[in-house]
């Protein structure tokens, strides 16, 4: 059956299918405002990109 | 394949259903009570962090319903007061009640690890085996004392809103713990005396099948007891104040009167006046519950606001 082609069981499920829709855009955006949230946090936000990095490296400096 | 067309009967599976597996009624009792274990934290919390902490544990206690609906479905269909759950009714199959539990554990244990900490996502899915192993599967039917256990899965949601906050277990969150514990069996025993239920056509061992009324109502009594200095507790540790002290006394007498009220009557007696006590005291635990949890953020509000007593401990 084509994607495309409208069914029945489309019109019949309507209901529970915007509902898991939603749910999934709420959560989208809800990973995006924790995003928003630690990084402006601040905090320890550095992370491995294989750069060298020698305040990271302990007991090594001067 | 035409599968869809198999199911054409009314009764298909709305997204009400399926929301219907998650107990919203329970729901409201963890959002309310890992809130103030949230609130009450003495380390601040984003907005965002703290609202993703408690949607996630809501979600768990939610997973564990639909877990707890799965496996439980058999005596579902015999109590009259279940037979309406989707399961039971026939409309969702017992399976995606399962993959349902199953996948919203796993998110919601996942999600409140990343988003709060680690203590907080373990503490999280500990609760959930709680629920879902030891009592469902194990203790619901084998002992009378299946409230009192089932009672601790209950209790954790506090637990796990500190940890979130704070990221670790203190005296505070263990005594928040042992409140929803220790009130648990007084008001679920309560209700089990005047609620007309056929627990034991089921198979499920109850208390007041098992041991009588007159058992029921010394346990009552007993665990009031008990639950009293808890609440007292509370109030002289670094969480508690003039709020949460006033409201355990006044709260914990009321409460003790009703359980000796209840110990002192006989079937005969509460049968005569159809379980009045009984019903009265049964609504009361409820408002006791809320109002200590209350009393414990209205303490963290007056802290914030700087009205806070220095004199306190």
């Amino acid at each position: 059956m084509a994607i495309t082609r409208l069914h029945e069981i489309h019109a019949r499920r309507f209901g529970r299918n915007l509902g898991v829709g939603l749910c999934l855009a709420c959560f989208v955006a809800l990973v995006f405002g924790l995003t928003v949230a630690k990084v402006s946090g601040g905090g320890a936000t550095q992370a491995f990109d294989h750069v060298v990095r020698p305040e990271l490296a302990q007991g090594q400096g001067g | 394949m035409t599968d869809s067309a198999v199911i054409t009967n009314e009764r298909e599976a709305g997204f009400g259903d399926y929301v219907a597996l998650l107990k919203p009624r329970v729901m409201s009792l963890v959002v309310f009570t890992a809130l103030v274990g949230l609130l009450v934290a003495p380390v601040p919390v984003h907005p965002v962090v703290g609202f993703a902490a408690i949607l996630f544990i809501a979600i768990g206690g939610g997973a564990s319903g639909a877990l707890n609906m799965w496996w439980d479905a058999d005596i579902d269909r015999i109590m009259t007061r279940t037979q309406r759950r989707p399961i039971p009714s026939g409309k969702v199959g017992s399976e995606e009640a399962l993959a349902l539990g199953l996948a919203l554990s796993g998110l919601s244990v996942v999600m409140l690890g990343l988003a709060a900490n680690v203590m907080a996502g373990a503490l999280l899915a500990f609760t959930i085996f709680f629920y879902v192993v030891i009592y469902t599967m194990w203790l619901k039917r084998w002992t009378p004392q299946n409230i009192v256990i089932g009672g601790a899965a209950g209790a954790f949601p506090p637990m796990i809103g500190w940890a979130a906050a704070t990221g670790g277990i203190s005296v505070e969150s263990v005594l928040m713990f042992l409140l929803t514990f220790m009130w648990t069996p007084p008001h679920f025993w309560a209700l089990a005396l005047f609620m007309k239920s056929d627990y034991s056509e089921a198979g499920v061992p109850m208390l007041t099948v098992t041991h009588g009324h007159d058992a029921t109502r010394r346990h009552i009594l007993a665990y009031t007891v008990l639950l009293a200095p808890v609440g007292v507790a509370l109030a002289f540790t670094s969480i508690g104040g003039p709020a949460t002290l006033a409201a355990a006394v006044v709260l914990n007498l009321l409460f003790l009167k009703g359980a000796w009220a209840i110990f002192r009557r006989s079937t005969e007696q509460a049968v005569a006046d159809s379980y009045a006590t009984e019903k009265r005291v049964f609504k009361f635990s409820l408002l006791y519950l809320f109002a200590m949890f209350g009393a414990l953020l209205a303490d963290a509000t007056f802290r914030a606001l700087g009205w806070g007593l220095h004199i306190w401990p």
